[in-house]
């Protein structure tokens, strides 16, 4: 039996024990969102791909001392609205500063009590209409400043171009491929016939650039959804871009962001590739120690957007305040712009757009090409934006899986993958 | 404490009752503990990781089970009460079917060659080698490396036109090999990692439950006259049936969950654009946060997961036991 003394030891020892355990329990107390201004916050940031804000993150830690910023990447943008998602569902878990891409939106719209309102003066009329738009609720609740959008222009091997005996110089290549999606398939078969070298790089580029220049794509704006086996205009689009791809062995049956499309950047896979302003970036690296890359001021069917991404606040932050300020300030036109010189992503500010720093910039891996007055030209030629609903997302996707059973696995006829499509679709069920 | 009575013939001297020790009533509290600590501590002793288990185990099994019965959105939350019309709903979509068809089959790629191989590891690694621990330790550092990064080499080596394998192949005369596009081909490479990563440690296992055989045993064999294949396969293959069990259990469990090695496969994730390696978890996966975002239909996968791990380990069990003798050791042995 313990003698007293020992036993009180024991117990004193447990005491303790506990007190520390409860003192080293994490200080989670919330803090009030309004900032005294002196108070030492960390706030975080998650983006995916390149957004270009690693210098600005810098800057803006030195302009607030308070401040500290945590930056978050994921490598695809997948990955990102799958942490949104579960973080959203979790109710915790989110940054203070979550991007969101232009896609994301017909089911975050569904759920917006979930994003802080970031209407305010300051943001007035900042960024083009279209862009706007696509942020705000039905009730006129701004929950997203717009970083960048998409214009895309057609980035071009001049080396593989001179090979097959077409013009090399930009405004050449532009006048070249002036035209629609036919013309840019005449010039590819020409191409292929001439090099053996595929014209594009992946099927499924050429039908989401097509399907980003429909008013009414998959669902009509009055909010129907058009059954897929009745979307004359879709179906059409899938078969053409097959034959294109397939038939004319113009595709280099590659799926965008895998392994072999990243290889085939270094060994001559393809002569061209619809390049939105992110995609330079990507492009620059991917192709590291290449020449011959340029981009020139043209697209099939005039113009076309892909992509562009927000800021939100989530409401589960806990720096509502401050994370705001911080969105806007990386939203303002002149860090967008130097986004845009480290990353290339292209502002969607109105004052940007029209400032002489954007437009004088040139790209030096592209053949010191003036990519900033080629994207704004390009941004211009936009003139349809796809309507996207809450079934946007599930019905391309199940047309791209349609479009990969092709043209890359080749596992698959056009008639036998569309079937598969159809029954995909019929799958999730929607309404 | 012992009753002390008074001798008999000391006397008739008339003690106090009070300086008698007679059985004290056994009412005190030291007494009361005493009883409790002999009976109950053995189960409080337990009683931590039963509690845990409650929490983290039954708990969300039975939450699952609640959420399964239910119409319930990603984003949205819990919807109305649909019965078991999650249930019947995933079993009729076409891609259960494929996705079970993906799971059984990386299972048994992955388990089979696993288990045999890791057998022969440990015969090796037992014998009397230079740097035992050496080698020891470095069988098990595939099971260090993360999933992560496992994944990433080794698409490097199984792409379809840049990776190192079909090029080696390419150069030997042979066509590639479409391992993100063929089926079967999907599933060995997706095998291939995981056996990469599970043989050390059933290698470890092994070498365990083999150092525990006792050296007499092996001695006799060699005086009898047995080569080290025949001292394998009639002493240590015999002495190990509770492990083989052991291991093949857990390797069933493990084999029909897995997510890593195939979620990691393409940049997707999906599991192939038509579902060629799209396991299980990963329907689950997609089912919840795909594009049908239906909580309510993953819940009812899970649980039916869970219903095929158990239905297929009690199967496994059956069948080891069976062929195992109850006491492990040699029997059968034809008495003269």
């Amino acid at each position: 039996m313990r003698t007293y003394s020992q036993r009180w030891t024991l117990a004193a020892g447990a005491t303790g024990i506990a007190l520390l355990a409860t003192g080293c329990a994490s200080d989670a107390t919330t803090e009030p969102s309004a900032p005294t201004g002196d108070e030492a916050i960390t706030l975080t940031i998650a983006t995916f791909n390149e957004f270009g804000y690693e210098e600005l993150i810098t800057e803006y830690e030195a302009l607030n001392p308070n401040i500290t910023i945590e930056h978050r990447k994921a490598a695809t943008s997948q990955e990102a609205r799958d942490k949104m998602n579960t973080g959203l569902a979790a109710g915790s878990g989110l940054a203070d500063i979550e991007a969101v891409e232009v896609d994301w939106w017909p089911e975050l719209m569904q759920y917006e009590a979930n994003l802080s309102d970031l209407s305010s003066d300051e943001v007035e009329g900042r960024w083009l209409d279209w862009k706007t738009a696509d942020a705000t609720t039905p009730d006129g609740k701004l929950v997203g400043y717009g970083t960048d959008i998409g214009p895309e222009a057609i980035c071009y091997r001049s080396d593989l171009f001179a090979q097959a005996g077409l013009p090399t110089d930009r405004a050449e290549v532009a006048a070249l491929l002036e035209g629609d999606w036919e013309t840019y398939f005449e010039v590819g078969a020409q191409f292929v016939k001439t090099t053996g070298i595929p014209w594009f790089e992946s099927a499924n580029a050429i039908y989401g650039a097509q399907v980003n220049q429909m008013e009414e794509p998959y669902e009509t704006k009055g909010g129907t959804t058009t059954p897929l086996e009745e979307n004359a205009e879709i179906k059409a689009l899938y078969e053409r871009t097959l034959e294109a791809s397939v038939d004319q062995e113009l595709s280099a049956h590659l799926g965008q962001w895998s392994e072999d499309w990243t290889a085939a950047f270094q060994t001559d896979g393809f002569a061209t590739m619809l390049c939105p302003g992110w995609m330079l970036g990507v492009i620059e690296g991917n192709a590291a120690g290449v020449t011959g890359w340029d981009i020139a001021d043209v697209f099939p069917g005039g113009g076309g957007n892909w992509g562009g991404s927000y800021l939100t606040v989530p409401a589960q932050s806990e720096h509502v305040e401050e994370a705001t300020a911080l969105a806007a300030w990386l939203t303002a036109p002149e860090q967008q712009i130097k986004a845009f010189e480290a990353k290339g992503t292209f502002p969607s500010q109105v004052a940007a757009l029209e400032s002489e720093n954007l437009l004088s910039q040139t790209n030096e891996f592209f053949n010191g090409a003036p990519t900033g007055q080629i994207l704004a030209s390009r941004a211009e030629a936009i003139e349809v934006q796809p309507f996207k609903g809450p079934n946007y997302f599930a019905i391309h996707q199940a047309v791209s899986d349609a479009i990969t059973r092709v043209d890359v696995d080749q596992t698959d006829t056009p008639a036998s993958s569309w079937e598969k499509a159809l029954t995909a679709v019929e799958e999730l069920g929607l309404n | 404490m012992a009753t002390v009575t008074p001798p008999r013939g000391a006397g008739t001297t008339e003690l106090p009752i009070s300086a008698l020790s007679v059985e004290r009533p056994s009412r005190s509290w030291r007494d009361v503990l005493g009883r409790l600590d002999v009976k109950v501590s053995p189960y409080l002793y337990i009683a931590p990781f039963f509690l845990l288990f409650l929490l983290v185990g039954v708990f969300p099994l039975a939450y699952t089970a609640f959420v399964s019965l239910h119409d319930w959105h990603l984003l949205g939350g819990q919807g109305d009460f649909v019965g078991f019309q999650n249930y019947v709903e995933v079993v009729q979509q076409p891609r259960f079917l494929t996705a079970l068809r993906n799971t059984g089959s990386i299972f048994l790629l992955s388990s089979i060659p696993q288990v045999f191989l890791a057998i022969i590891v440990a015969a090796i690694l037992d014998a009397n080698l230079r740097a035992k621990t050496f080698w020891r330790m470095g069988v098990l550092l595939p099971y260090v490396v993360a999933p992560v990064a496992v994944s990433l080499i080794f698409s490097r080596l199984f792409a379809d036109q840049s990776g190192l394998i079909n090029e080696i192949l390419g150069n030997l005369g042979f066509d590639a090999i479409r391992w993100h596009a063929d089926v079967f081909a999907s599933h060995v490479a997706i095998a291939s990692m995981v056996n990469f990563r599970w043989t050390g440690y059933t290698t470890l296992i092994f070498l365990a439950a083999m150092q525990a055989v006792p050296r007499d045993l092996y001695e006799a064999a060699t005086i009898d006259g047995a080569g080290r294949v025949r001292r394998f396969f009639s002493v240590t293959v015999p002495m190990l049936r509770p492990t083989i069990i052991f291991v093949i259990i857990t390797a069933t469990i493990g084999g029909l969950q897995i997510f890593d090695e195939p979620r990691l496969f393409d940049q997707l994730g999906q599991g192939g654009a038509d579902r060629q390696w799209m396991t299980m978890t990963m329907f689950l996966y997609e089912l919840g946060w795909g594009a049908q975002k239906s909580f309510g239909r993953a819940s009812a996968v899970a649980w039916i997961l869970f219903v095929i791990i158990v239905a297929i380990g009690l199967i496994n069990f059956t069948i080891t036991r069976r062929i195992a003798s109850s006491t492990g050791a040699p029997s059968r042995r034809k008495r003269p």
